[in-house]
């Protein structure tokens, strides 16, 4: 950790974006992990993403509950709206605050504790709900913040920094988001920013929930020889299947690939989401396929990354529950309490 | 690109630009961090070391530094260098015993210094300690050369250089004030082992227009006349003067005709404004006293009646810059300005001049009747003759009078121990130390301090401007000395990069606040410098290239504008980033560094 701000002074010629603010605008404040976490190269990927997504930093959420993971939202966006909840328990937070406002960009963040260990009722309960966000799992396949211990994402047969094996088979958080309605999943790694900042873009202006599991190294307790979640396994044995690229205006698009290899989806904001193919018989829009796929990989001790699934038609929980455009925290007294005669004819619409 | 070789000794100085950009490469951040420190003294001796007169320079310096200070690009204005030398000089405590032991039994061989300027002085301080018998001969009765007779003592009192000469005459230097030398030839004959000439660059140039010789008794030339106010012999000018000239005798001549009583005073220039010889202060603080400088105006004619002066004709241009982003100047098409006068101060330039020099004595000149040199030597062609200061190259300033005689003090020494004078020169050098102390520690103030640049306080205008010997600036006191160091950036403190230790993690690029590091692909410079994080533009300035890393990447950083803030060395988990103090070791006599 630093005890030193980081100086406001920045770059000279450090670009604006269209709203004539620096990346710098999108940070927070300094950054009190260990040097090295790969937790806070999974922060400056968001700030980075934000800023060039032109998004005011009002305009966002970010919510966490308990972790080393948890607590980086306090090191980006802070001009934002934020909620450092209890342990497990952002997704009931994030929903909260997205059928208040569903005109906040929500940003999740969590652990593989987090999500994985005492949240995984949440998590999966907020990923079958399909709410509007990115929900970011930092993975270090350890709980970090405690010192060290297995998490539920640690690979059985890896070692603790001591030498200790894990027994216990792990929980991919990637497969079980698939299975269970995420309409946007992806994974990633901390160390590879190219790959990171247009996953989290994508993310931000995906319609239902946009799920990415960052590998994000532990240098305490989970970089050592014996750890699937180190700086070198995961350069080693990391494959891209699809790689993304958010292009926020269609004539921008310059770049040629081989045809066939890159497919366009129109976003409803009218911005375009390129992927290109990496893998050649990789389907991105099949379910089963991917989970397929991720899963034989993993077995081998491969780690799949790129952006996995993506649902053709994704829809989000106000489109399931018919909520009406207008924001329910904008609503008046008169809006929300229509009187009697409203009351009576909905009931009477149920008998 | 290659990998980049740290232990070029001129890599590391080059990241220390104020140091690199001084002709004497003071070690800049280091006597600001000992004025921060109070140590007054140590800074003075360290400024004493390389630039022989901390007192004067910090008053008078030409500041090559401070336009090439880091935060000029992180942000506008320079730290203060040169007012912080001032600092150091104001508050220095007793100096003797810090001054080198000069040798009571010579070494034998005798040298002879021609001219008391700060050149001459320079060498015989290099000199004196290697036990050299040194011999310094001038017209004039006192020491000091142009910074007696052309500086102002409302810019430099006198105090200051007498302190400042005699430090170096009392180190035993023989002195033949009173003497001037009208025959290198006989000077020869003397017998001396080797000779100096340090004479500067004492012939003022004129100008041949229309009535120029009708008008003699009007005109002085500018460093004649600086001359004779600054021995007392002229205490007064009347009437409407008008100064000729851009460069800083121009501003010296009118600040002075103004506090001795002129009428009005007006400077006159061929040039535009921003491209006149004066420094940007030296302009400022003319104007500042309320003399207007006429830009854009070559002189026409000088305008009489039976031989009295009634003014001048200008005729007034244009200046246009170029598609090759030359200036020119055009017809503006307004008509010639008359502008009157009484007197005319001439500041057009100076020439080196040297009639006392018989052409026989096998020291050549060039075409512009300049000493035929070695660079690097600043031998002439006669091997036992050295030149330096403003007789050498033309004129220049006090910072270059002293790094030439550096030079030329080491030749001198090489010549009579019968050495070769390029191959036996000594090296620059580079050390460096880790100023870690501790996890969060380091033996310098890391953090960066934000507050814009402070002002000099200056005496009350209307005082300065009635009393010629009132000096104008009134300098820091400790106080605001010590906040004006703590703007410096620590420029010499390095970040030295280990790529063995790099685990590729990002945790520098992501905190860096300057956005210096990259971890990318190899490519020529040119691409490479476009791909970085942000774009290196800056071509003054290195990039710092590592090997390969595991990735098969490597790390670039432009050290452009760095804020050797040593936040990447916190931020780095295994110690690839190290914050590492520089020194700069450039070979001098007597100095720490020696020979
Ligand atoms: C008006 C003016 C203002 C200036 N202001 C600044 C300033 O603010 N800052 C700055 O850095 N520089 C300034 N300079 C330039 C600076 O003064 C000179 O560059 C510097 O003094 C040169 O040093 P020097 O030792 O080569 O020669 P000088 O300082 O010129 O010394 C030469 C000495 O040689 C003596 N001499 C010459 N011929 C003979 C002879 N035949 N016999 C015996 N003795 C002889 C002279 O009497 C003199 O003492 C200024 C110059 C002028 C004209
Ligand atoms: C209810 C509750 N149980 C246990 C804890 C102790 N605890 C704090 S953080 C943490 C694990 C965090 O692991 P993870 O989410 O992976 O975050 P990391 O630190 O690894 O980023 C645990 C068990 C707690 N704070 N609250
Ligand atoms: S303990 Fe691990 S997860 Fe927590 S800050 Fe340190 S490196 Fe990051
Ligand atoms: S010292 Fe390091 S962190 Fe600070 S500006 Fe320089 S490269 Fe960046
Ligand atoms: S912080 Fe250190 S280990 Fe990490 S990338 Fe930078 S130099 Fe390498
Ligand atoms: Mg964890």
């Amino acid at each position: 950790m630093t005890f030193v701000a980081k100086p406001k002074v920045h770059h000279p010629r450090l670009p604006l974006n269209d709203i004539g603010l620096t990346r710098r605008d999108y940070e927070g404040s300094v950054s009190t992990l260990c040097a090295g976490c790969g937790h806070d190269s999974v922060s400056a990927a968001i700030v980075q993403a934000c800023a060039e997504l032109s998004i005011p930093p009002h305009r966002f959420a970010k919510v966490s509950g308990i972790g080393c993971s948890s607590k980086t939202p306090s090191y980006f966006l802070s001009k934002s709206h934020g909620f450092n909840s209890v342990h497990g328990r952002m997704p009931s937070i994030a929903t909260g605050a997205n059928l208040a406002n569903r005109e906040l960009y929500t940003i999740g963040i969590s652990g593989d504790g987090d999500s994985a260990s005492i949240g995984l009722g949440q998590f999966s309960h907020i990923v079958r709900r399909r709410i509007n966000m990115a929900y970011i799992v930092d993975n270090n396949g350890t709980y970090g913040l405690t010192k060290g211990q297995f998490s539920a994402t640690n690979d059985k047969g890896s070692t603790s920094k001591r030498g200790a094996p894990n027994l216990y088979e792990p929980i991919d958080l990637v497969s079980l988001a698939i299975q269970i309605g995420a309409s946007f999943v992806a994974r990633s790694f901390s160390g590879d920013k190219k790959q990171l900042v247009p996953l989290i873009k994508a993310a931000l202006m995906h319609k239902g929930m946009a799920f990415i599991d960052v590998i994000s190294p532990c240098v305490a307790f989970n970089n050592h020889n014996g750890s699937t979640k180190s700086y070198d396994y995961v350069r080693e044995h990391r494959e891209t299947v699809v790689a993304a690229d958010y292009v926020p205006h269609a004539e921008e698009i310059t770049a040629d690939y081989e045809p066939g290899t890159t497919e366009r989806i129109n976003m409803p904001d009218g911005s375009i989401l390129q992927l290109h193919k990496l893998a050649q018989d990789y389907d991105p829009h099949d379910r089963v396929a991917a989970l397929h796929y991720v899963q034989s990989r993993q077995a081998e001790g491969e780690v799949v990354t790129g952006l996995l699934y993506l649902d053709p038609n994704p829809m989000d929980c106000h489109d399931i529950l018919g909520t009406v455009d207008t924001p329910l925290n904008q609503l008046n007294e008169a809006d929300l309490c229509p009187g009697n005669a409203a009351l009576g004819s909905v009931n009477a619409s149920f008998r | 690109m290659k990998p980049t070789n740290i232990f070029d000794p001129n890599y590391f100085h080059k990241v220390v630009d104020c140091q690199w950009a001084c002709p004497a490469h003071t070690p800049v951040p280091e006597y600001i961090r000992l004025i921060a420190q109070e140590r007054y003294t140590e800074a003075y001796m360290l400024n004493w070391d390389s630039n022989v007169f901390p007192g004067v320079l910090g008053r008078t310096c030409d500041r090559p530094c401070e336009p090439a200070c880091r935060r000029v690009r992180t942000e506008e204005k320079p730290v203060a260098i040169c007012r912080l030398k001032r600092v150091a000089a104001d508050n220095k405590g007793d100096i003797s015993a810090w001054l080198p032991r000069i040798p009571k039994i010579k070494n034998g061989k005798k040298v002879a210094l021609l001219g008391a300027g700060p050149a001459s002085l320079a060498v015989a301080r290099d000199l004196m300690p290697m036990g050299y018998e040194v011999h310094i001969f001038d017209k004039e009765t006192k020491g000091g050369g142009f910074m007696r007779s052309q500086i102002p003592a409302f810019r430099l009192p006198e105090e200051v250089l007498d302190d400042e000469v005699d430090i170096i005459l009392n180190l035993g230097v023989e002195q033949h004030f009173g003497f001037e030398v009208k025959s290198m030839k006989a000077m020869l004959d003397m017998g001396f082992d080797a000779y100096f000439i340090g004479t500067g660059a004492p012939r003022g140039r004129d100008l041949d227009i229309p009535g120029r010789k009708e008008v003699s008794a009007n005109i002085s030339i500018g460093i004649d006349w600086l001359g004779s106010v600054a021995f007392g012999h002229t205490t007064s000018i009347k009437g409407k003067v008008i100064v000729m000239g851009g460069g800083n005798t121009a501003m010296d001549c009118c600040r002075t005709a103004v506090r001795l009583g002129a009428e009005s005073v007006k400077v006159v220039v061929r040039s535009a404004l921003d491209v006149m010889k004066a420094s940007l202060w030296e302009k400022e603080d003319a104007m500042s006293e309320g003399i207007p400088i006429l830009n854009n105006r070559p002189p026409k004619e000088f305008v009489h009646e039976n031989g009295l002066l009634k003014g001048i004709v200008f005729e007034v241009l244009r200046p246009v810059t170029g598609a090759d982003g030359k200036l020119r100047y055009e017809p503006s098409g307004e008509p010639d300005e008359f502008i009157e006068c009484d007197h005319v101060l001439m500041a057009i330039g100076q020439e080196n001049h040297c009639p006392w020099i018989e052409r026989d004595l096998g020291i050549q000149f060039d075409k512009w009747d300049c000493p035929v040199l070695n660079d690097t030597t600043l031998q002439s062609t006669l091997p036992k003759v050295f030149f330096g200061g403003d007789s050498a190259f033309g004129p220049e300033n006090i910072i270059w009078a002293s790094a030439h005689a550096h030079r030329a003090a080491i030749s001198i020494h090489l010549f009579l121990t019968g050495k070769d004078l390029l191959n036996d020169r000594p090296p620059e050098h580079i050390n460096l130390v880790s100023a870690k102390m501790g996890t969060h520690e380091w033996a310098y103030d890391s953090e960066h301090d934000a507050a814009p640049r402070y002002l000099v306080p200056h005496a009350d205008k209307k005082k300065a401007l009635a009393d010629i010997k009132l000096e104008v600036e009134l300098g820091f006191d400790r106080e605001l000395g010590a906040k004006e160091a703590q703007r410096c950036l620590n420029c010499d403190v390095q970040t030295v990069f280990t790529d063995k230790l790099c685990i590729e993690c990002d945790a520098c690029v992501d905190i860096c606040p300057m956005d210096c590091i990259t971890f990318t692909e190899n490519a020529e410079e040119d691409e490479l410098r476009l791909q970085l994080t942000a774009p290196a533009n800056n071509r003054q300035q290195d990039l710092y290239v590592s090997k390969g890393l595991k990735t098969g990447r490597m790390m670039v950083k432009d050290e452009d504008v760095c804020l050797h803030c040593g936040l990447c060395a916190e931020r780095c988990p295994t110690n690839a980033w190290d914050m590492q103090r520089s020194v700069v070791l450039v070979p001098q006599l007597g100095s720490q560094a020696g020979c």
